[in-house]
């Protein structure tokens, strides 16, 4: 074998980690682009707010941007509570034991469990087993186990940066426990804790699996009246026009994931800006 | 009267905190339920071993076999992709790029994350599937090998974000050591960063692959889906997940069908419940550098 200086081998090195670089950036980049330049011409008013027609080659996506809201905003309901209670129990209560390396496992499992698996369990617990039927919130239920372990641990991430000098001050003045961590701690973790929340928000928006047979339905006449209807959605309506419908109109295939991609993408980005506004201006 | 408010809200705390626990083992047992009233008709040595997936014929056949060698073919074929990109990436990013512009990689490496896997799904069906067909000159270009390229780089993220915190928490000391033994700054990036930052990459390369194994959208929309033993990465296959995300749609609630799909769930739950606690493991090795 030839020896190469240490030198050239050094900025060969660094060359080829470059391009590795760069190839893991520029297939979202593509994605991105490909969607928006072939979506853009056919996002109107007309596509946003009415019902599509034709057997869905023509009109609107209305029922699915529904749908999705209103699956996304109960999950989001059932789950930030929870998820920011156990982080608090995690952070201020657990003890180093047994148990809570057990607690710590089963959310490292929780969070790993596929999508599909999710879909599975909320099939049988919550369409079946308690009988709600494919519904919003059957599948809203599904989403927010699925999301919690993410919910915890940005929002344990988001309590262990305050100081534990604030907790000794407030403690020392004979404040009680819980009155400091809901006087003290959550309020100075709260920017850290909405962060997680919206990117929670933006991840669950995009999931198809776990609502494909919990919430999510081919076509509905009408907009949902209630969290027992079942509903169209976004990601779910973009896997059947792209696969399920033949001569499907391309506009209207890229025009709902360009929505979709939108929706997800802005929530994401609104969370990473919060995240450095709040990083900059916090008090300690 | 505080002090019980107090008490009944820690109590709610420390039954949140639980939760976790619980639905983890209400998760598992569920599919075990289901999967052993499966296992009563069709024999789960069959089940894993038998060649061919018949679930609507006359007589059914309920072998995974062709199932799990596809999500197996598509799991490698992306890992081939993902891991050195994955890892070359992080060690640029953690070491190598300039301070001011390391941010802007990470997270725009991280957006692949962002992206829906329909999404990705629907731009690999335009773009990745018909380019496959022309260079190879195949019947379809749904194969092992696009699900792997997409797959490939939806795992990217992943392995990135977990390598570069491990390659980031080697403590400084052990380069400067290097550097002031004379090494340049890529013999001592090499021997002694990466390898002290090892168990946290194989963490990441774990989590990677969970990531992949259980991917279900977009593997279903690349593939092909075909449920047989595939003799090359060009063939269609069809993997664990795509197999419950399509079928379920169609079974009769409660029959052999049905409960076959919730048998491949416990399989696809253990699967990644190891490779998740295998990852666990290197991660905690991590922390005691």
């Amino acid at each position: 074998m030839i020896k190469l200086n240490p030198k050239l081998s050094q900025k060969l090195s660094y060359t080829v980690l470059f391009m590795a670089t760069m190839l893991a950036i520029i297939p979202v980049l593509v994605i991105i682009f490909l969607i928006i330049k072939n979506g853009a011409s056919s996002i109107s008013w007309e596509f946003l707010t009415s019902m599509p027609r034709n057997g869905m080659r023509a009109g609107g996506i209305l029922p699915a941007i529904v749908g999705t809201f209103s699956i996304v905003l109960c999950a989001i309901i059932i789950t930030l509570p929870i998820g920011v209670c156990a982080a608090i129990y995690l952070n201020e209560y657990a003890k180093d034991n047994l148990l809570t390396r057990i607690i710590k496992l089963a959310i490292v499992n929780l969070a790993g469990v596929p999508s599909v698996v999710y879909g599975l369990f909320g099939l049988g617990i919550f369409v079946m087993f308690l009988e709600l039927g494919v519904s919003i919130i059957a599948g809203a239920l599904t989403l927010s186990i699925m999301e919690l372990p993410v919910i915890i641990t940005t929002a344990r991430s988001a309590l262990n940066s305050v100081p534990q000098s604030f907790r000794e001050a407030s403690l020392s003045l004979g404040v009680s426990r819980w009155q400091t961590i809901r006087y003290v701690v959550l309020p100075n973790a709260l920017p850290g804790i909405l962060t997680g929340a919206i990117l929670s928000i933006a991840r669950i928006s995009g999931e198809t699996a776990p609502i494909l047979f919990t919430a999510a339905v081919f076509y509905v006449p009408n907009l949902p009246s209630s969290i027992f209807d079942q509903v169209m959605t976004l990601p779910y309506h973009l896997y059947i026009v792209s696969t399920q419908i033949p001569n499907m109109p391309k506009n209207i295939i890229y025009g709902t994931a360009l929505v979709l991609m939108m929706m997800v993408l802005t929530m994401s980005f609104v969370a990473i800006f919060a995240r450095v506004y709040f990083r900059k201006h916090r008090k300690w | 009267m505080r002090k019980s408010l107090d008490y009944i809200i820690e109590t709610i705390i420390f039954i949140c905190g639980m939760l976790s626990i619980v639905f983890v083992v209400l998760i598992f047992s569920f599919l075990l339920k289901e999967g052993l009233s499966f296992f009563k008709d069709f024999s789960f040595i069959k089940f894993i071993t038998n060649q061919f997936w018949y679930p609507n014929s006359k007589v059914p056949s309920f072998g995974i076999l062709p199932l799990i060698c596809g999500s197996v073919l598509v799991t490698l074929g992306a890992c081939l992709i993902a891991v050195p990109i994955g890892v070359m990436s992080a060690l640029f990013i953690a070491e190598i790029a300039p301070k001011g512009v390391r941010d802007i990689l990470k997270s725009l490496v991280e957006l692949m994350a962002a992206i829906p896997s329909v999404v990705i799904g629907f731009v690999g069906m335009v773009t990745i599937v018909p380019l496959v067909k022309n260079i190879f000159n195949l019947p379809t270009g749904l194969s092992a090998f696009s699900g792997s390229i997409m797959l490939g780089f939806m795992a990217v993220p992943t392995i990135v974000t977990i390598s570069e915190d491990a390659i980031r928490s080697v403590p400084w000391q052990y380069k400067e050591g290097a550097l002031a033994l004379g090494a340049t700054k890529w013999q001592a990036l090499r021997r002694i960063v990466l390898k002290a930052a090892m168990p946290g990459i194989i963490a990441a390369i774990m989590l990677g692959i969970g990531r992949v194994i259980g991917e279900t959208m977009a593997v279903m929309m690349i593939t092909g889906n075909a449920a047989h033993i595939p003799h090359s990465i060009f063939d269609p296959i069809r993997t664990m997940t795509s197999t419950i995300a399509s079928e379920m749609g169609e079974t009769v609630r409660g029959g052999m069908h049905y409960k076959s799909l919730f048998a491949i769930g416990l399989v696809l739950f253990l699967i990644t419940f190891i490779v998740n606690f295998i990852a666990d493991l290197f991660l905690g090795k991590n922390k005691n550098l």
